[in-house]
């Protein structure tokens, strides 16, 4: 009988599992994962999970019976410690081996860690996975000070949940302002504001240097000199793609698993997809990599269809969302290329849009506590993004009517 | 736990038992309701768990918020006054018996 085999339980791991059997795939299906739980949902870890609102059960995308009913052997707690593509199998750690006649890649990404001394102190936090928001739960318990190293979502989001928790927190960027790679200096002074406004302290252009372990504190020490005690220290700086079964299997990679637009590896029958892929999407002229939901959703799609033979190539729209207090950032797009910006509505409470534009046309837009705004967005951008930039900035104009 | 009978656009219908406490969403994404897509994971951000709420349970339910009344009108399937975003509304034993039809589509 056929046998596909997806490494890595995560959500593009799951969509591919499930977009097979509604493709209607009826052969075998081995999902493994390294993770002790069955497939869950990552964003609300730094968000109700580490506030407390829900359980780890509530994260679960489904019920543990719904793999029976699927037809998926579920290994979890399962790490693969080699392919080999010319003999179609993986190596399991313990030492037997699966065969398959497709192969799926959804390894994902790990935390990029703090090369600094003291890092390794267990007061040191960070949040990718289940158990480390249980860990960072259970800290912040304890702790009255806290540091959050990185003013990227992670960092943020951790730090507005600290603050709701009525712990004293500081930030610590190393970019000139907070959310740099990712919005407008607009933007980034919304979220600045924000937070100084909930109580938090932001320092920019500063380089961790050190964490100087002692009884009562782990001390935080920049490289100006500056000095900020602790009792827990969240580092939020960034990810690393999970390449290395590739690479060793003699996969293409490039900071990440390099895919074509149907999710194809360089070998013929493996594919790749989520936040471990460098891809290719047609809407886009270079390859990308992308850390989210959508992508790991929608690429996991595309991989699907060419382990069935039926490829479909990926064009699809990235869209990504943060929670911050009562905040909602929704972005639509890559802003990246952008030489203009159109502004809809005022920066503050009640919400407004940034429209990103390259020439005439919109690339991104991010939506801050305007849900409406950012799905007639998503259409505008699916549509190729041309409109009239004095009708986008007027809030009197319905932007739904934009596209009609 | 209260019971929800979901019924899909071909009027096939289904019972779910859901934990009080959770969203008629996370009810139904967990069995593997597929016509909820709920992209956003629950954040009353994408309009993509919609559903319509039997008239009779309507009155039964809290009244949609501002951010989910804007949702609403960027649904899939057009509006109806018995629609509702599922990630919004929370399960209590009082909901015991709740009947939702499910729409065509979510995008």
């Amino acid at each position: 009988m056929t046998r596909h085999v997806i490494i890595g339980a995560g959500q593009a791991g799951l969509q591919i599992v499930e977009s097979l059997r509604k493709e209607g795939f009826s052969g075998e299906i081995a999902l493994i994962g390294d993770e002790a739980s069955a497939p869950y949902q990552r964003p609300p870890l730094s968000k109700k999970y580490l506030l407390g609102q829900i359980t780890a059960e509530r994260l679960l995308f489904r019920a543990p019976e719904h793999y029976g009913r699927l037809g998926v052997e579920l290994r979890l707690s399962t790490r693969v410690t080699a392919i080999d593509p010319a003999a179609h199998t993986v190596t399991l750690a313990e030492g037997s081996q699966l065969e398959w006649d497709r192969l799926a890649l959804a390894t994902g990404a790990r935390v990029r860690k703090l090369g600094v001394p003291g890092a390794e102190d267990p007061r040191v936090h960070v949040l990718r996975g289940v158990e480390d928001a249980e860990a960072l739960r259970q800290g912040l318990e304890q702790a009255a000070r806290v540091v959050v190293i990185g003013g990227g979502f992670i960092g943020l989001e951790v730090a507005a949940i600290a603050r709701k928790l009525g712990l004293e927190v500081k930030v610590v960027e190393a970019q000139s302002r907070v959310l740099p790679r990712v919005v407008a200096p607009l933007v980034s002074t919304f979220f600045h504001e924000l937070h100084t406004g909930h109580g938090v302290r932001i320092l920019l252009d500063q380089q961790v240097a050190a964490l100087v372990p002692s009884a009562d504190a782990l001390t935080v020490q920049t490289q100006d000199g500056t000095v900020i005690p602790a009792d827990l220290v969240v580092v939020g700086i960034g990810v690393l793609p999970n390449t290395e079964l590739a690479e060793a299997a003699g996969l293409a990679c490039d900071a990440g698993i390099v895919v074509d637009e149907f999710a194809r590896t360089s070998h013929p029958h493996i594919v790749s997809a989520g936040d471990c892929t460098r891809h290719r999407n047609l809407l886009f002229a270079a390859p990308h990599r992308l850390e989210s939901v959508q992508n790991a959703v929608d690429q996991a799609k595309v991989a699907a269809s060419t382990m069935l033979d039926a490829p479909v190539p990926y064009a699809q729209v990235p869209w990504f969302w943060s929670d911050q207090y009562d905040v909602k950032l929704q972005m639509v797009g890559i802003s990246t290329g952008h030489d203009s910006l159109v502004v809809r509505g005022v920066p503050g409470p009640d919400g407004f849009s940034v429209f990103y534009r390259s020439g005439d046309r919109v690339i991104a837009v991010d939506s801050i506590n305007k849900p409406a705004e950012h799905m007639a967005a998503r259409k505008l951008i699916a549509a190729g993004g041309q409109c009239d930039p004095e009708r986008l900035a007027d809030t009197s104009t319905d932007l739904k009517t934009l596209l009609q | 736990m209260p019971k929800v009978v979901f019924v899909s656009p071909g009027g096939a219908r289904r019972e779910l038992a859901i934990a009080d406490g959770w969203t008629l969403m996370e009810g139904a994404v967990q069995h593997n309701v597929q016509e909820i897509a709920a992209e956003c994971g629950g954040g009353c951000a994408c309009a993509t768990c919609h559903v319509f709420i039997d008239p009779a349970w309507l009155s039964k339910l809290p009244a949609p918020a501002a951010a989910e009344q804007d949702l609403l009108d960027c649904t899939a399937v057009p509006r109806q006054e018995n629609s509702r975003l599922s990630c919004q509304l929370k399960l209590t034993p009082e909901l015991d018996g709740l009947v939702v039809m499910l729409p065509e589509r979510q995008t």
